[in-house]
């Protein structure tokens, strides 16, 4: 009897199972002209991404030249070899402006009622928009590579944690890109998205270890800088490259090449349903 | 159902507690225009939003070009095209980049969306401009690049909400001739509208909405006779004669005439037009009452207008 059951039912669970490949495909294939419809903006206006740039270059000469003089690494070497991981992390968090401003702007401009009256997979905007952020991300740090090696940074271990250090990078930008959906979905418009990010981004990396240690900081902001995502891919990263480091002995210090990974996990577990729920709630 | 666009009874209120939609019925027949009039906040919007699967309702049945808008939504998707209020277009990309765009998302092969690109901005009028942002588009560019966005594959039926809202009269003229010929193609377009001439122009039908729910539905002429007949205006040349002009007016046509003294006016409904505007002009020179100008009026639709949806406030 099960046998023949199953028979029975082989022919429909295959023509679902097709449905649902179809499904997937056309998200994908939406997905990614929603990816080359945001890639186009960086052509076509890069003057945005110019000014993502300025700042963490700013960041590289402003701290390493003019307060880098007087600061003493922990662990001995140069201010700019500790620092510029630190901006590296900065740069991807500082991304959360232009994924949150770009949502942002569609919603308001009604560009996404447009997209929401078409057949197409109602997901594409989203992970069209991330994808678009991870080449951005790439993007970004070929030029923030350029700007270390010619401050005199580099790294100093082989290529397989220079990669892996790359990842992390991506990771937390991934994840980032899910808080800035949702920031950009939240904001009421395009304007207000700088005054809600801003005051959000700032602490996250002046409490952090990019340019001080938690150590030397008050007792409970210190942990919570110990805690801080962006410090546990920047400890992260500064081991991969090889460069100084704080050291510390806090557990969160102790394991911060798994906190790096975990981290992006968790900001993605959180923030993509609550982005996607509100993207749906536009509906209601 | 013969019905391109079709709800009944949808019920829709807002988070805040605002009832947008109060048992809204609509039938809108296949071709052609069909107008939806109403004063701001009647529900209009909410209506098309709804019909075009942006917005969820609470109640009632819709359906649009043959499937339900609550349980095939995207079967809907497939067949509809909507332009809204403001123009729906990416603004840092160029026209033609836009159109190509939207017809990647329409599933049309990467050739196939750069050839219908072309064809509609050549349509357009906006071949000049296609490399350009569409930022830097004036008003009616943009709309226009917006109604070809909804043109890319011949929808079955098209939304437009208000779409020469802002415009001037040259855009508008070009938005409407654009809408007569995608009607020609056989699409149905429900347009939403505060310009009761633009109605009157495009629609074969309309439908009056007020307070979340459609008051009046008919032809532009039968909307029109519902507040009544055409009336006679004569103007008399001496204000002391009009009671007597009113007597013999009276006495003619059966009705006692509205009259306006300040503007030593005389209004009448009458059935037999042009018979009764002879008539009656003859009658007061035989009584020897000069008359400065006579007229008939046909009612507008502002008036039906003022009239279904000032009643119901």
């Amino acid at each position: 009897m099960s046998l023949v059951t199953d028979q029975e039912q082989t022919p429909m669970r295959t023509k679902e199972a097709a449905g649902v490949t179809r499904h997937r495909g056309r998200a994908v294939a939406d997905g990614w002209v929603m990816t080359g419809r945001y890639l186009r903006h960086v052509v076509r206006a890069p003057e945005e991404i110019v000014i993502y740039f300025s700042l963490p270059i700013m960041f590289v000469l402003v701290f390493g030249y003019v307060f880098g003089s007087g600061m003493q690494v922990p662990g001995g070497g140069g201010y700019r070899e500790f620092l510029l991981p630190g901006v590296f992390v900065m740069t991807m968090l500082y991304g959360i402006g232009a994924t949150a401003t770009g949502i942002a702007t569609d919603v308001g401009r009604g560009v996404v009622d447009r997209f929401r009256s078409m057949p197409m997979a109602r997901s594409a905007l989203m992970t069209g928009r991330a994808a678009a952020d991870q080449f951005r991300a790439m993007l970004e740090i070929v030029v923030l590579l350029t700007c270390g090696l010619l401050v005199g940074w580099t790294w100093h271990r082989g290529i397989g944690d220079f990669v892996l250090a790359i990842g992390l990078l991506l990771l937390l930008r991934l994840a980032l890109s899910w808080v800035g959906m949702f920031l950009g979905l939240v904001a009421p418009n395009p304007d207000t998205v700088a005054t809600i990010v801003f005051p959000l981004a700032f602490p996250l990396s002046a409490v952090s270890n990019i340019f001080v240690a938690p150590e030397l900081m008050p007792g409970w902001l210190g942990t919570v800088a110990a805690w801080n995502p962006i410090s546990a891919t920047t400890t992260a990263i500064r081991e991969l490259f090889g460069n100084p480091g704080l050291g510390g002995d806090s557990w969160a210090t102790q394991h911060a090449l798994l906190l790096a990974v975990l981290w992006p996990i968790v900001l993605i577990a959180i923030f993509g349903p609550l982005a996607v729920g509100r993207y749906r709630s536009l509906g209601r | 159902m013969t019905s391109a666009v079709a709800a009944e009874g949808l019920r829709k209120r807002y988070g805040g507690g605002t009832t947008a939609l109060d048992g809204f019925d609509l039938h809108a027949p296949a071709g052609g225009v069909y107008g939806l009039l109403g004063p701001n906040g009647a529900g209009k919007t909410t209506a098309v939003r709804a019909l075009a699967t942006l917005l969820t309702f609470d109640a009632g049945r819709a359906e649009v070009a043959g499937a339900d808008v609550r349980r095939q939504p995207e079967v809907v998707r497939d067949r509809i095209a909507l332009t809204g209020q403001y123009a729906a277009v990416d603004e840092i990309l160029s026209g033609r980049q836009n159109l190509v765009l939207f017809g990647r998302l329409q599933h049309l092969g990467a050739r196939d969306a750069q050839r219908r690109a072309d064809e509609l901005l050549e349509q357009f009028g906006l071949t000049e401009a296609k490399g350009r942002s569409a930022a830097e588009y004036s008003g009616g560019m943009r709309r226009r690049l917006d109604l070809a966005a909804s043109m890319i594959r011949r929808p079955a039926v098209l939304f437009l909400d208000e779409p020469t809202t802002g415009l001037d009269p040259r855009s508008r003229n070009q938005v409407w001739d654009a809408v007569r010929a995608l009607v020609a193609g056989g699409t149905t377009v429900l347009l939403t509208t505060q310009y009761l001439d633009e109605a009157d122009q495009l629609a074969a039908r309309i439908a009056v909405v007020d307070a979340g729910r459609v008051v009046a539905e008919g032809t532009p002429a039968q909307l029109k006779a519902t507040i009544g007949a055409d009336r006679l205006e004569l103007v008399v040349e001496d204000a002391a004669r009009l009671a007597d002009a009113a007597t013999v007016v009276a006495g003619l046509t059966g009705t006692t005439p509205d009259v306006d003294a300040d503007q030593r006016r005389l209004r009448v409904p009458v059935t037999d037009r042009v018979g009764s505007l002879v008539a009656t002009v003859r009658a007061l020179q035989d009584a020897g009452i000069p008359v400065a100008d006579a007229g008939l009026h046909r009612p507008t639709l502002d008036e039906v207008f003022l009239h279904l949806t000032g009643a119901a406030r």
